[in-house]
């Protein structure tokens, strides 16, 4: 084995000493992550997304999702030029194994998006919990508490983006963490780490170093249903306006 | 005083209530979890618990630590923004303890169609292909080679 | 993916929300439209219904007992519900049934039934014996005294309590019409009109349930039913629902009219998967039908029979559609996808947790608590037996 950690020192030293740390089994010990200094997002860059499902793959491996249900799922639609507001949507077992090949149509056009958690600022479903188990942390994350949660999926019913279900076997609420075991270690998300064309990216809002800065300063960016005043945090580029 | 003989039994009633609302407060200080409420209206220790969860995918970062030939070739061609998990799966097992688990090489006839096969709906400038007209059943890596792609690229086997 | 049409976001195709959740708000509708029935008589003095005044409080407390049931069962930790009374979230609405139910079962319903039957139990306490004796003695808190003085103040006490149980009653369901209409992502639940309408609809539902109840138990000990008390009832069952259908239609007038990006969506759902419990069965069958009939009695003099009759069939038909309103709300707000581009549909199971059975157990359950507090507090015992009050 060539090891040399001079390389990965330079790029990224927080996730190789993160890295090593959970490799010792350690994982505590990885550079004190300080909650205050991030505020967690992602990026996604639609015409970059070309439907391989990889990231529907690894999110339900890294975080064991339960069959049928998605932390994240991709979706294809198809609008025709003669009816905008109309698309034809679909998403096959959440694009986990991708999308049947479709044929060029003169009159539409055809494109892939990435959904998530949009980890809301002003979130629907942390409001209406009736105990407090689910909740959005210091660094901008939406998560559930697994040992508090009712299971009474009233949040389910409040988030206007379909991202949340009860977990058959848990009973508890359950959603995308932004994986945020990884995140905090200085690694990315399991779905930004298996993005084969950077179609998505994991965004640092508090950090002035992101390129999500310059990102948003030039480029036209839009979130999912704007109107729902949610503050979602998950930005897309290129957002065709017939995606709901 | 005769007034307060004949509501006695209304302050009975109201005991009832008094004394439920002091056994609440007490069960109350024993089942609230400690650290309900440092930071919101929820248990923060949730939030280190979430944190502690198992990872099933090293990050590049970690394959390229021990395969830095692998790394060099990679980042000079097509698929230098191609993290080495997303073909070979989930492989913190691997990093952990990289003489039991040994990873399996994917099967490029599966693996290659899933992002190259030809579709409208993927993006006009990203290579793509018909793979029964392309190859003609002939494996992908007889021409490529999956680390950097492009043939004229001096990539090709 | 059966029973999908067009495109649901992959989490939507189940729905979470089930018959037992369409089951809660109408037992607690059917709490707080009884509750009000018995306010008829206290509050506004409309002596005519005094007849049903206590079984009115006895049926509220046998459907309040079942109310919170269909959630525990729902839970998918239902051992864990306490916390809504421990760590209970400030910008829940869900959060403060634990608190409003609490209120509404201890403060107003027990404490006004222990004031109104005082006497009755302290005499029974006395007269009975054995394991019913016992439990007569706990009833009474150890307080035997029933001199005038006392049955006076607990008179004015139950009508403070009553007045309090008005606005009480009024929280108590219109928090379960808050629980629909405050949630944004919902357009088929969010409508500041959602809680009027579900006290106005409560109320019918609950006047209809005491009448029918009155009638039905009247005739089985072989008495006469006090016609100028079913008549006053359906009176006032038939000015409530009025305006009960005025808000409903009210709603629905303003979502066509609006039309709002929800509204082609919506509006297929009512005429497809919807079109039989919404249509039908909660518009035509459930309301359009008794209202005309209850009309006709208002306006048209007919004989004891036929008033009896119409009476019957429009107080059924009138608890059918208020079901039918709730399933409507919580059943149709799930069957479309929030993305408005398609349908899912709701397969009740039969013998699980939240299938068909457990719903009608719970559907039951509530008779045999009113069965027990028959028993135990029977309402009519004043009507025969005013004896002097013994013991003091």
């Amino acid at each position: 084995m060539n090891i040399s950690r001079r390389h990965l020192l330079i790029l990224l030293p927080t996730a190789a000493v993160a890295w090593k740390s959970v490799l010792a089994g350690t994982p505590e010990e990885s550079p004190n992550y300080k909650m205050t200094e991030h505020w967690w997002g992602m990026l996604i860059d639609i015409p970059k997304c070309i439907g391989c499902g990889n990231c529907v793959r690894a999110c339900a491996t890294e975080n064991n999702v339960p069959e049928g249900h998605f932390r994240t799922w991709v979706e294809q639609y198809h609008v025709t030029d003669w009816n905008l507001t109309n698309p034809e949507v679909i998403s096959p077992d959440g694009g986990k194994e991708g999308f049947p090949a479709v044929k060029e149509d003169p009159n539409g056009k055809y494109f892939f998006v990435p959904k998530l958690c949009n980890h809301c600022a002003d979130s629907p479903c942390t409001q209406v919990c009736p105990v407090g188990a689910t909740f959005i942390t210091p660094d901008g994350v939406v998560l559930v508490d697994p040992k508090y949660c009712l299971g009474c999926a009233y949040c389910v019913q409040a988030c206007p983006y379909g991202c949340r279900y009860i977990h058959p076997e848990k009973r508890v609420a359950d959603k995308c963490t932004l994986c945020y075991h990884r995140i905090t270690k200085g690694l990315t998300t399991a779905c930004c780490e298996n993005c084969p064309t950077g179609a998505r990216q994991l965004v640092d809002l508090k950090n002035p170093n992101d390129p999500i800065h310059e990102f948003l300063r030039t480029h036209s960016v839009q979130i999912l249903k704007p109107q729902m005043a949610t503050g979602a945090k998950v930005f897309y580029n290129g957002l065709d306006g017939s995606v709901r | 005083m005769n007034l307060f003989k004949d509501a006695g039994h209304l302050f009975r009633f109201a005991g009832l209530f008094v004394i439920a609302f002091i056994a609440f407060l007490v069960i109350r200080g024993y089942v609230v979890p400690k650290s309900f409420g440092k930071y919101g209206h929820y248990r923060a220790a949730a939030i280190d618990e979430i944190a502690a969860l198992p990872i099933k995918y090293a990050g590049h970062q970690a394959c390229e630590t021990c395969h830095t030939d692998i790394a060099t070739v990679k980042g000079k061609g097509m698929h230098a923004h191609v993290n080495c998990e997303a073909c070979h799966g989930a492989l913190a097992a691997h990093a952990n303890d990289p003489a039991s688990v040994q990873p399996v090489k994917p099967d490029t006839a599966v693996l290659c169609v899933r992002c190259h096969s030809a579709s409208a709906a993927r993006p006009k400038n990203f290579p793509q292909i018909d793979a029964a007209e392309h190859s003609n059943g002939v494996p992908c890596e007889t021409c490529h080679n999956p680390h950097s792609p492009a043939i004229d690229a001096g990539g090709a086997k | 993916m059966s029973g999908v049409e067009g495109y649901m976001y992959p989490n939507e195709i189940t729905l979470f929300w089930s018959v037992l959740i369409v089951l809660y708000p109408y037992i607690t509708g059917l709490v707080a439209g009884a509750f009000i029935l018995a306010s008829l008589e206290r509050i506004f003095r409309v002596e005519a219904v005094k007849p049903t005044y206590r079984l009115a409080l006895l049926t509220a407390l046998a459907f309040l007992l079942d109310a919170p049931l269909p959630l525990q069962l729902h839970l998918g930790h239902p051992e864990r519900s306490p916390e809504m009374y421990f760590t209970p979230h400030s910008t829940s609405a869900m959060a403060m049934f634990g608190y409003v139910y609490l209120w509404y079962l201890m403060a107003v319903l027990v404490f006004e039934i222990w004031l109104d039957y005082r006497r009755d139990i302290v005499l029974k306490s006395q007269q009975t014996r054995g394991l019913l004796r016992l439990v007569y003695k706990i009833m009474t808190l150890g307080s035997t005294n029933i001199s005038e003085r006392a049955l006076a103040i607990d008179e004015k006490a139950g009508w403070i309590v009553t007045l309090i149980g008005i606005p009480s009653a009024f929280l108590l369901h219109g928090y379960v019409g808050f629980i629909f209409g405050s949630i944004k992502a919902n357009p088929w639940w969010s409508s500041p009109l959602m809680p009027v309408v579900f006290i106005f609809s409560a109320m019918v539902s609950g006047i209809a349930g005491v009448m029918l109840l009155y009638m039905a138990l009247t005739k089985m000990r072989g008495q006469t039913i006090d016609m100028r008390c079913v008549d006053t009832i359906a009176m006032y069952m038939f000015y409530i629902f009025i305006i009960d259908f005025s808000l409903e239609m009210l709603d629905l007038v303003h979502r066509i009219y609006e039309a709002d990006e929800s509204f082609r969506s919506l509006n297929f759902m009512v005429h497809t998967k919807l079109f039989f419990s919404q249509i039908v069965v909660q518009i035509l069958l459930g309301t359009l039908l008794p209202l005309i009939l209850l009309f006709l009695t208002q306006v048209v003099k007919m004989s004891e029979k036929a008033r009896k009759r119409i009476y019957t069939f429009s107080g059924i038909m009138i608890l059918i559609s208020v079901f039918a309103m709730r399933w409507n709300v919580v059943i149709g707000g799930q069957l479309f996808s929030k993305s408005f581009l398609g349908y899912t549909t709701y397969k009740m199971t039969l013998a699980t947790r939240e299938g068909l059975l457990a719903a009608i157990a719970l559907t039951i359950l509530p008779f045999l608590f009113l069965w027990v507090l028959l028993k135990l507090l029977p309402p009519w015992d004043h009507e025969k037996a005013h004896a002097p009050a013994a013991g003091d």
